[in-house]
This record gives C-alpha cells, structure tokens and sequence, in this order.
C-alpha cells in the first residue's frame, strides 16, 4: 500500500507548505497584532464605539448596496436582452461589457476620472452646454460609478451562464396561460435566476467593501474602509488598529460569501 | 405585442448605455495617450512622444511585472497542479476544507492580506525589499484560480476509471500522474495559466502594500502617474497596460469557447 499512499502526499506538500508560510501564518499574526496595541483585545469594543470607524462602516456598507442594487438592475437587463436577441455585433458588445473585468482598481479609477474629472468629458459637454461644471470624480458619487464600472462585468457573466440554462418551456407555458411580459419576468425568469443573482450580487458586494485601488486613485479623503485601514497604517503608524479594522473587514466579506454559496449552491469569487 | 416592442426598447437602450459607460472611459484613454495636447483635442496633433516617455520612465515596473508574472505563474503550476490532482482524487470534507482555506484570498480583502504578510515577515529586510515578497502576494491571490481551473476539468472528466485501467496495466502512481491526468488536465491548466498572468499583472492591492521604491511593478507605477504625471502620460501608460492584456483576454476567451464546444458536442 506504501507506493500508492506517498505519490499523494508528495504531491501536496508544496500546497500544504505555502499555504502555512504564506497564509495561516500570517493570518494568525494578523490577529495577534490586532490585540498588541494599548488597548489589548478592548480595541475590539473600542472599534464598535469610535465615531470614525463606525462612520466609515456605515459609508461603505452604504456605498457597496448601492453599487449592488445597481449593477445587478443594470447587468440583469443586458444579460437577458444578450441571452435572448441574435443580432450583428452581439459578441463585440459581449466583449465590451466582460474586458473591464481584468482592470485593477487603479485603472478604474483613471476610467471615472476621464469620465467625470475636471478635465474629464462630462464637465466638457456641461460647460459647452449649459455652462456650468459637473465633477462628479472625486467623491462617493465617483466611487459608486468607479465600483458599478468593475461591478457589471462579474454580475453580467454569472447572470448570461445562468440566463442560458434556463428552461425557455416554463416561459411558453406561463404565457400560454395569459401572463404579460412583467409577469413572466417577475414569476418565471427571476426567480429561475436567482442563485446567481444572490452569488453575483455577493460577488459584488464583498468586492466593494474590499476595494482599494479605486478610491486610492479618486481621492484620498473618501473615508471607505479599506481607505481607513491604510490610512490608519501608514499615517498614523496606528498598527492594531489597522490590524483589527483588516480582521473585521476579512470575516464581513468571508462570511458574506459563504452565506451567499450557501444559499445559491455555487463557487462564489469575490476576485479584485 | 406593444407592450413587447417597449420592453425590448428598454432593454437594448439599459444594454447600450452600459456598454457606452465601460468602453467610451477606455476609448478616451486610448486617444488621449496618443494626443499632442489633449486639452487642445486629438484634431490637433497625433503623437507617439507620451508612449516613448512612459518607456523611458517606466520601463522597469513594466520588466518587473512581467517577471514576476511569469514566476507566479511557475509557483502556481508546481503548487496548484499537483494540489488539485490530489482534492480531486480525494473527494470528501478534508478537501474541501483545505479547497476553501486556500480560496480565503479571493474573499479576503488584498490590504488586509498584505497587513497579515507584513506583520509576519516585515522585519525579514532580505526577504521584505526583493520582488519575492511581491511574487508571494501574487501567488497567494492567484493560486486559488489555478486551482479551480485544474478541479474543473478533472471533475468532468472520468478521472477514476482511468487511473483504474492504466493501473491495471502496471502503471505506477507517478506514471499515472504524469501520463494520465496532466495531459486530461491540459485546457484547465491553460485556461487557469491564463488567468493567473493576467491578475498578476494587474495586481495592486496586495502590490502596493508590499512593494518597495525598488520593487514597483506595473500597477504601482499606473498608481504614481495618476497622481502625479500629466494626462497624457497616465493614458499612454494605461495604453501600455491594454496592449499587455488584451492578447491574453482574447486568449482566454478562446479557450472559454473551445472548452464549452467540447462539453456541448
């Protein structure tokens, strides 16, 4: 039996070595940093109480379930209407609305400071229009439309795999029996769609509240979590607090999508 | 049949307007990283000066991305490849448990992830300012898309019977590795090697966390001619960036297609 047991071992060890060096490891340092600082493991409740943290919470919770609400109205749309018409340039437009998904955080930023900066393209059709300026770049309103950017790309992949498999006889016989378009839609369609709308919606929820590189580009006064934490690290050499604002945010976004998979039965990957 | 025609209207109209918001951002970049003066308008001058400006500043984090692209995707090949062959020959609740430890980076926020990684090993020097500390960030966020990418194809594939009929003709364990599974596993090791380059090069998160002066890779670089470069320059080096990925979308996108063809006969 020897030979057929090492083969296996062998061959997981170099997952099982980096998986302990590089994550379980520095995980459980992470967690012990958190409770170094003055206040030991009260930091914790400190957390809970601080204005600041509490009011960045809120923000970014509020930010991430706008963006949700958003992308999934949005993504829904487009992935039903590409699932169900044939027509010329279909793929081309498929291929706009999945390429951004390989941009990182940094980039998306840029993409909404073109759209919505100071020299950005909305406020040059406002000034020749109606002559005022509209600079929506640099703030929450950036925000959303930096995340709804990188949001619609994910949603609209799950919701198009899922829209295909549905079955198109319930539809038939649902309006065979007199239903209109809204009612197929809210009786049959949606509800065939929706684990993936609960695994994409997750997706795209954990990605927001995650997200660093997006609001690092717009401004560094957008007070998001992530924004929070390495504010907290790298100007106020605040080390715990940056640790165990990283430890809350982690189990949020970890249980967050496991909730989701749980509900949806699906892989759930919040990547970006 | 009205009520049809606004629907449709709709929906085509919500189709476009998102399409528009995704791709007229990167069609600006695109001009305005070959525009003379882009206050002035592309109409006034086309220009390759900002693209030769960007290599010259820039050239390194581009040669550095690029290596540590390919290293990650070498670590992720000898520790996912291997790693999935082994869950996916032990189905049950031990691999999935280890399957789901090791995908904790794709829920995990990166920030939080290269905090973890600092604590840990920040006071190493040796270790902290080499491009290793980078490489192992990316590794950590992309081996889990190896992973599932190799688990994909051995979970429909017929893996057991296989190994069982090769075993019957005396080949050994390590044969059966190698003869058997790593060639069925060839679209999904393509597909995941796709993908893990591609995030790669893109990382920044956990990047500009753990990067130092020395060490900045494309991303970070991206980051630093954001804030402080002119318009010009930021949307030629974004252009740089395009032209790295889109070979590999498209590739990827290709293999998606050919891998779907196979399931549906």
């Amino acid at each position: 039996m020897r030979p057929t047991l090492s083969l296996p071992w062998l061959l997981s060890v170099p997952m099982a070595a980096f998986a302990l060096a590089f994550l379980l490891l520095p995980i459980v340092r992470l967690v012990q940093a958190s409770g170094d600082g003055e206040a030991g493991w009260g930091l914790y409740a400190d957390i809970l109480t601080n204005e600041r943290y509490l009011t960045s919470l809120r923000d970014t919770v509020l930010v991430s379930l706008a963006v949700t609400v958003a992308a999934l109205a949005v993504a829904t749309t487009a992935a039903l209407f590409l699932d169900r018409n044939r027509f010329f340039g279909r793929t081309a437009l498929i291929a706009i609305l999945t390429f951004p998904m390989a941009f990182p955080g940094v980039v998306v930023g840029f993409m909404i400071i073109l759209l919505g900066g100071r020299q950005g393209l909305v406020n040059e059709i406002s000034k020749d229009l109606l002559n005022t300026r509209t600079v929506f770049a640099y703030s929450y309103i950036g925000l959303f439309f930096g995340y709804l950017y990188f949001s619609i790309p994910r949603v609209l992949l799950t919701v198009m795999a899922a829209a295909e498999k549905l079955d198109v006889r319930l539809e038939e016989a649902a309006r065979s029996l007199g239903a209109g378009p809204w009612a197929v839609l809210r009786d049959v369609i949606l509800p065939g769609l929706a684990p993936a709308l609960i695994a994409s919606g997750a997706i795209a929820f954990a990605t927001a509240m995650g997200a660093f590189g997006t609001a690092f580009t717009l401004a560094t006064d957008i007070d998001v979590l992530p924004m929070v934490i390495y504010t907290e690290f790298t100007l106020s050499a605040n080390i715990a607090g940056a640790c165990a604002l990283s430890v809350v945010l982690g189990l949020v976004t970890w249980a967050l999508l496991l909730l989701a998979r749980q509900l949806s039965g699906t892989t759930v990957a919040a990547a970006g | 049949m009205r009520r049809n025609r606004v629907a449709f209207g709709l929906q085509l109209t919500v189709t476009l307007l998102a399409c528009g918001f995704l791709i007229v951002p990167a069609v600006l970049s695109v001009m305005a990283g070959v525009t003379a003066n882009y206050f002035k308008g592309i109409a006034h001058g086309v220009t390759l000066k900002w693209l030769f400006e960007v290599w010259e500043l820039y050239a390194d984090s581009i040669w550095l991305s690029l290596l540590i692209a390919g290293a990650c995707l070498i670590a992720t090949l000898i520790i996912g490849v291997p790693a999935a062959y082994v869950l996916a020959k032990n189905p049950g609740r031990t691999s999935r448990i280890i399957e789901e430890f090791v995908s904790l980076p794709l829920s995990i926020p990166g920030l939080a992830l290269a905090l973890a990684l600092l604590q840990l090993y920040g006071t190493w020097q040796g270790f902290r300012l080499s491009w290793w500390f980078i490489l192992v960030g990316h590794v950590l966020y992309t081996l889990p898309f190896m992973i599932r990418a190799v688990l994909a194809v051995f979970s429909v594939i017929d893996l057991k019977t296989l190994e069982e009929s090769a075993a019957s003709l005396g080949a050994s364990p390590w044969r059966r590795f190698r003869d058997i599974a790593l060639p069925n596993a060839a679209p999904g090791i393509l597909a995941g090697a796709l993908t893990v380059v591609t995030l790669s090069v893109g990382e920044f998160n956990l990047t500009w966390m753990l990067h130092t002066p020395a060490t900045k890779t494309l991303p970070v670089g991206l980051a630093d001619s954001y804030a402080s470069m002119r318009l010009e320059i930021a949307s030629a080096y974004t252009l740089v960036f395009f032209i790295m990925i889109l070979p590999l979308l498209i590739a990827m996108q290709i293999v998606a297609q050919k891998a779907q063809a196979k399931v549906r006969p």
